[in-house]
C-alpha cells in the first residue's frame, strides 16, 4: 500500500458551480488490506452504504472523489484498529450528520421512515377489507340495462362502420 | 352512500400536501447538508501554520473572539471567486478570518495569497484532510462561524458573496460579539 | 433559418393545440358534431407541426449548426451520426420536444384508431391530450426554447455527455418517453369518462390496449436504462434506487395496477371509481416524475441541469393538470355506480388485493424518494434513503405479491370455493416450499434462505400458472387442445401467462445475482493470472494499450478468460477520455450468457510499471432479470392484440360473468 499525496488537481468535480473537490487518483479496493477476508468484505459493504458527500448520489465505494478516497482510509484505518461497524458510523455521523448513511438506522427520529408505510399500506388494507365487505352485502348490478343497451348499440355501430 | 363524497375527496387532499411539499422543496438546495456540528465545541486539532510550518495551532486560537474559519484551496475556483469578499469583511468588519487551508500544497496555496491578498489573520494547513474530517468538511469553500467560547454556531457551504454575509453570516456574528462585550 | 422555422413551428403546433383542446370539448357539451369532429384533424396537425419543429432540431444537429445553443452545448463536429441524432433529446429542452412530438403522436394515433368510438367519447379525449399538450409546449416555449441561437457561433460544439454516447441510452429515452405520454390516453379516456358521466365497461375495453402498449414502453425504456447502467456505469449494478429511477418506476407499478384493474372493470363492470383514480395516477405519476427529474428538488446522479423557474413551471402545470382532474374526480366519483357483487374467496378479491399490493408498492417509492425532502420540511435533520432501505421493504413485501400472483389466475370470479381452490394449488406450494428447502438445504445461512425463497417463489409461479392452464384447457379436451386454444381471442390469456412467466424468471435473476454474485477489487501487473475462487474462472491480464475512437482517446485492457484449461472469453474493457473533457468513462467489458455474465470493468493505472486497479465480476443469471422484463413486455403486447379490442364481432355480446382469464 503505498501513501498517496494529493496533488492540488484543478480538474476536480464541479458541484453547483460552488464547490470543488479534488478528484482522487485511481484507487483499489485491494489495497485495502485486511487479514481476515471476512473483514474486507464488511468494510467493502460498508463503504458502499455510505454516502460520498460531494459527488451526490453515488456511495464512497464508487466515488472517485478525493474526500471519498480520505473517508475510505478513514473508515479502513478504524476498522484495521478493530472499531466496529456501529463505532465507524457513529464516528462518520458526529461529523458528516444522518446524510452519510445510505441505510438509516431504526431510531426514534426514523420510525417515520421505517414505519410510516406500512401505517399507510395497513390503512390502505384497512379500506379494502371494508370495501370486499361492502361489496358481498351488495345486489348483484353487474351492468345496468342503461350500460347494456349502451354497449349492444356500439358493438352494432363498430359493425356497420366495418362493413 | 353519504361518505363517499368526502371519500373521494381523498386523493385531492393528498396531491395538495404533496404538492405544498415540493413546493417548499423547490427553495431548499438538495447539495448542503447541514453540519451537525452546529452548537457544539470546535473539534481538537493540532495543525501547522501555512506560512510558518514550525508554528503549531490548536483550538486555543479559536477562543476570545468571534471567528470566521474559512475552508480553501488553491485548486478551488469558488475560493478566487469569494476571496475579494472577505478581504473586505476582514478590512471593513474588524472580523478575525481564519483560513483553513485544506488539500492543498503549500507552495501553490501561498502563491494565491501572494497573487490575490491574505484576508487570514492565520492560515492552518491541512494538506491530507487530517483536521478536515473531524470538522465535516466535504469540499471548499466552506466557512464556521466559532464564537469566542469555540462553539461553532453558523456553517456555510459554498462561496461568501455579499448578500451571505448580510443575510446570513453578519447577523450571526454580531450577536455573539455584542454577548462578548 | 431553419431553427427559427421550428421555433414558428412550434407556436403553430401550441396555437392548434389551444383550439383542440377547446373546439371539440365545447361541442360534446353542446351537441355540435361540426366542433366534435374538428378534434381528429387538429390532432394531426398538431402532429404534424410538432414533428416539423423536431426535424428543424434533428436538421441542426446533423449540419453542426452551433449558432443554436442547443446545439453547441450537447454535439460537436467529431461524434458519430447516431450520437448527433440521439443527441437531439440528450439534455432537457430537446427532451421536453421528444415529449411533444410524442404526445403530438399518441393524439394522432387516438385519432387515427378509434373508429368505432362515439364521436363525442373522441372529441373529449383528444381535448384531455390537447390541454396537456399546451402544458409542455408552453414549458418549451417559456422556459427551455431548444432553437435558441448564439452569437457569435461557437466554432465546435461542446460534445454530449459522454455517458449518453452509447446506444442503449440513445434508445432508452425515447422508449421511456413512449410510456410515460402513452399513459397519458388513459388518463384522457378517465378524464374524457368522467366529463361525460358514462364510465362503463366500455370505456375500460377502450382504454385496455392503450393502457397496455404504453405499459410495454414503458417496461422496455425502463429494462433498457437498467441494462445501460449495468454495462456503462462500470459497478456492475443493475438498480440503484436513484430518484431518476424511482421517478420511472412510480408510473410503471401504478400502470401494471391499472392494467389488472381495468380488467375487473371490463369483464365485471367492478372497481371503475378506483380504476379511474389509477388512470389518473399513472399519469400523474410520470409527470411527477419530469418534474423530479428537471427541478434539481432531489440529488440524483443524473438529473438534468436543473433551473428553479423550470422547477415552479412544472409545479404549476401539475397543480393544474393533477389537481385539477383530481377535483373532478372528487366531484364526479360518487356517482359512479359499484358494479358486480363478489365474494372474499374471487377472482375480483385477487386483483384487488394486486391493486392494493402495487398500490403499496408505489408508496413505498414515492415515500422512499421523497423521505429525506418530507424530514427535511418537518425539520427533522437531512437524512439519505438509500438502496438498503428500499430493497429491504421491497423483500418484505414481494413474496405477498408473488403470492397473490400466483392465486388470482386460478380463482374463478364473482366466488370460488375454498376446497376447490386448494386443490388446484396443493401441487404448487409444495413444489414451492421443497424447491426452497431443497435450495437452501443444509446450511441455512441468510444467502442461502434468500436464493431458496427466490427460486421457490419462482417454482411457485411457474406451477400454478401450469395448473390455470390446465384449468382452462380440462373443458376443451386437454393439452391436446393448446394448440387450438391459441388463437387471436385468447391473446389476453396467454400474454398473462407469458408476462407472468416473465415475472418468475425475473425473480431468478434478482436472486441469483443479488445472492451469488462475486466481485473483487483487484491490481494486476500485465502478465498477471487472478483466480476467481467462488467461480472457478481465471483472468490473465495482458496489460493495456492506447487505443483512438472518433471523439475520445481510449485506454484499452486485454484479459483472457479462462475456465480451467479452456480459453472462454478475451475481454477489452475501455476507459475513455473525451477530447471534450470531463471525467474519463469507463466502458465494461462483458462476456455475456445465459447463467452467467463475466464483466470486467478498468479502474484506473497505479503507479508507472502498467499496473491497473480492476473490478472483476462474476454474474450468475444476471440476464434474467431483464429476460423477465422482456418477457412482461412481450406478454403484455400479446395481450393488448387480443381480437376483441379490435373486432367485437365474433363475440358475445354480454362482457360480464365470462369465466375468462384476465391479462
Amino acid at each position: 500500500m503505498n501513501r498517496r499525496h494529493h496533488r492540488p488537481w484543478l480538474a476536480g468535480v464541479a458541484l453547483a458551480g460552488a464547490l470543488i473537490a479534488g478528484a482522487a487518483q485511481g484507487y483499489t479496493l485491494e489495497e485495502f488490506t485486511f487479514e481476515d477476508p471476512a473483514q474486507f468484505e464488511d468494510f467493502r459493504d460498508l463503504i458502499s452504504e455510505l454516502r460520498c458527500l460531494v459527488c451526490q448520489n453515488e456511495s464512497l465505494a464508487g466515488s472517485q472523489a478525493g474526500v471519498a478516497q480520505d473517508l475510505r482510509e478513514e473508515v479502513y484505518t478504524m476498522m484495521r484498529e478493530g472499531q466496529s461497524r456501529e463505532e465507524v458510523v457513529d464516528f462518520l455521523v458526529a461529523r458528516y450528520g444522518d446524510f452519510v448513511l445510505y441505510d438509516p438506522p431504526i431510531k426514534p427520529s426514523t420510525y417515520v421512515l421505517w414505519f410510516g408505510p406500512f401505517v399507510l399500506i395497513g390503512g390502505a388494507g384497512l379500506l379494502l377489507w371494508r370495501a370486499i365487505r361492502r361489496k358481498k352485502a351488495e345486489p348483484e348490478q353487474d351492468l345496468s340495462p342503461d350500460e347494456r343497451a349502451r354497449l349492444q348499440q356500439l358493438i352494432a355501430s363498430r359493425d356497420t362502420q366495418r362493413d | 352512500m353519504k361518505g363517499s363524497k368526502t371519500r373521494a375527496l381523498i386523493p385531492l387532499g393528498i396531491f395538495l400536501a404533496l404538492a405544498a411539499l415540493l413546493f417548499y422543496g423547490l427553495q431548499l438546495d438538495p447539495r448542503k447538508v447541514p453540519s451537525p456540528l452546529i452548537g457544539k465545541p470546535v473539534p481538537a486539532f493540532e495543525l501547522t501554520s501555512l506560512k510558518d510550518p514550525q508554528q503549531r495551532l490548536d483550538r486555543e486560537l479559536l477562543l476570545g473572539e468571534v471567528s470566521l474559519v474559512n475552508v480553501w484551496a488553491s485548486w478551488c475556483p469558488s475560493c478566487r471567486q469569494e476571496h475579494g469578499e472577505l478581504l473586505r469583511i476582514a478590512r471593513e468588519h474588524d472580523v478575525r478570518v481564519i483560513g483553513f487551508n485544506w488539500k492543498d500544497e503549500r507552495a501553490s496555496a501561498l502563491l494565491m495569497l501572494r497573487q490575490y491578498g491574505d484576508p487570514y489573520t492565520v492560515s492552518l494547513y491541512d494538506p491530507d484532510n487530517k483536521a478536515g474530517i473531524d470538522w465535516g468538511v466535504y469540499g471548499a469553500p466552506e466557512t464556521f462561524v466559532v464564537d469566542p467560547e469555540g462553539i461553532i454556531r453558523h456553517k456555510q457551504i459554498g462561496p461568501i458573496t455579499p448578500e451571505v454575509w448580510e443575510e446570513e453570516i453578519r447577523p450571526i456574528v454580531e450577536q455573539y460579539r455584542a454577548r462578548n462585550s | 433559418m431553419v431553427p427559427e422555422l421550428g421555433h414558428f413551428a412550434l407556436i403553430l403546433a401550441l396555437a392548434i393545440t389551444l383550439v383542440q383542446a377547446v373546439l371539440p370539448l365545447a361541442g360534446s357539451f353542446t351537441g355540435n358534431r361540426t366542433w366534435m369532429a374538428m378534434a381528429r384533424p387538429l390532432a394531426w396537425g398538431q402532429l404534424t407541426f410538432t414533428s416539423i419543429a423536431f426535424g428543424c432540431l434533428l436538421l441542426a444537429f446533423l449540419t453542426d449548426d452551433f449558432s443554436v445553443i442547443y446545439v453547441a452545448s450537447n454535439s460537436n463536429t467529431l461524434m458519430p451520426l447516431i450520437y448527433k441524432i440521439s443527441a437531439v433529446w440528450g439534455a432537457h429542452e430537446g427532451s421536453l420536444l421528444l415529449w411533444a412530438l410524442m404526445l403530438a403522436a399518441w393524439g394522432a394515433a387516438v385519432a387515427a384508431y378509434s373508429k368505432n368510438l362515439p364521436l363525442p367519447m373522441v372529441a373529449r379525449v383528444l381535448a384531455v391530450m390537447g390541454m396537456v399538450a399546451i402544458g409542455f409546449l408552453l414549458f418549451m416555449l417559456l422556459t427551455s426554447n431548444p432553437f435558441e441561437r448564439i452569437y457569435p457561433a461557437p466554432l465546435e460544439g461542446r460534445d454530449l455527455n459522454p455517458l449518453l454516447q452509447d446506444p442503449g441510452l440513445a434508445i432508452h429515452p425515447p422508449m421511456l418517453y413512449m410510456g410515460y405520454v402513452g399513459f397519458s390516453v388513459a388518463f384522457a379516456f378517465a378524464i374524457a369518462a368522467l366529463l361525460g358521466g358514462k364510465l362503463d365497461a366500455a370505456w375500460a375495453r377502450w382504454s385496455r390496449p392503450w393502457t397496455a402498449i404504453a405499459w410495454v414502453f414503458l417496461t422496455i425504456g425502463i429494462a433498457l436504462g437498467s441494462w445501460w447502467s449495468y454495462y456503462e456505469l462500470g459497478w456492475g449494478g443493475w438498480w440503484f434506487w436513484d430518484p431518476v429511477e424511482n421517478a420511472s418506476f412510480m408510473p410503471w407499478l401504478v400502470g401494471t395496477a391499472l392494467i389488472h384493474s381495468l380488467a375487473v372493470t371490463e369483464k365485471r363492470a367492478a372497481f371503475k371509481s378506483w380504476t379511474v383514480l389509477l388512470a389518473i395516477s399513472a399519469f400523474s405519476l410520470s409527470l411527477l416524475g419530469t418534474f423530479l427529474v428537471r427541478s434539481g428538488v432531489l440529488t440524483s446522479v443524473h438529473a438534468f441541469a436543473t433551473d428553479p423557474a423550470r422547477g415552479s413551471f412544472i409545479l404549476l402545470f401539475l397543480c393544474v393538470v393533477i389537481g385539477g382532474s383530481l377535483a373532478l374526480y372528487a366531484w364526479r366519483a360518487a356517482d359512479i355506480s359499484g358494479g358486480g357483487r363478489f365474494d372474499l374467496l374471487s377472482r375480483e378479491s385477487f386483483l384487488l388485493i394486486n391493486n392494493l399490493l402495487f398500490t403499496a408498492l408505489t408508496i413505498l417509492v414515492l415515500f422512499g424518494t421523497l423521505a429525506p425532502l418530507i424530514y427535511e420540511a418537518a425539520g427533522w435533520g437531512k437524512i439519505s434513503v438509500g438502496f438498503p432501505w428500499f430493497n429491504k421493504m421491497f423483500v418484505a413485501l414481494s413474496p405477498l405479491l408473488v403470492l397473490a400472483t400466483g392465486i388470482g389466475p386460478n380463482t374463478r370470479w364473482k366466488h370460488d370455493e375454498p376446497a376447490r381452490l386448494l386443490r388446484a394449488l396443493w401441487l404448487a406450494a409444495g413444489l414451492g416450499i421443497a424447491a426452497f428447502l431443497l435450495v437452501s438445504w443444509p446450511g441455512f445461512s441468510a444467502r442461502d434462505i434468500g436464493v431458496g425463497v427466490g427460486i421457490g417463489m419462482s417454482l411457485w409461479l411457474v406451477v400454478t400458472h401450469l395448473a390455470s392452464l390446465r384449468d382452462r384447457l380440462k373443458h376443451k379436451g386437454g393439452l391436446r387442445a393448446l394448440r387450438r386454444d391459441i388463437n387471436p381471442s385468447s391473446r389476453s390469456y396467454y400474454g398473462m401467462q407469458l408476462a407472468h412467466l416473465g415475472l418468475a424468471v425475473f425473480i431468478v435473476g434478482v436472486t441469483m445475482v443479488s445472492n451469488d454474485g462475486v466481485e473483487t477489487d483487484v491490481r494486476m501487473s500485465p502478465g498477471d493470472v487472478h483466480v476467481h475462487e467462488a467461480s472457478g474462472y481465471r483472468f490473465q491480464f495482458n496489460g493495456v494499450t492506447a487505443v483512438p475512437g472518433p471523439n475520445y482517446r481510449a485506454q484499452r485492457g486485454e484479459f483472457v478468460v479462462y475456465d480451467g484449461e479452456r480459453e472462454i472469453a478475451v475481454l477489452h474493457p475501455e476507459k475513455r477520455h473525451y477530447l471534450s473533457g470531463g471525467m474519463p468513462m469507463t466502458e465494461a467489458a462483458i462476456d455475456a450468457g445465459l447463467l452467467r455474465d463475466i464483466y470486467i470493468s478498468l479502474g484506473e493505472p497505479i503507479g508507472s510499471s502498467g499496473d491497473w486497479a480492476l473490478r472483476l465480476y462474476y454474474k450468475p443469471y444476471v440476464r434474467w432479470i431483464w429476460l423477465g422484463a422482456i418477457l412482461m413486455a412481450l406478454g403484455a403486447t400479446v395481450s393488448a392484440s387480443d381480437r376483441r379490442y379490435r373486432s367485437v364481432r365474433n363475440r358475445a355480446p354480454a362482457p360480464a360473468g365470462a369465466a375468462e382469464a384476465v391479462a
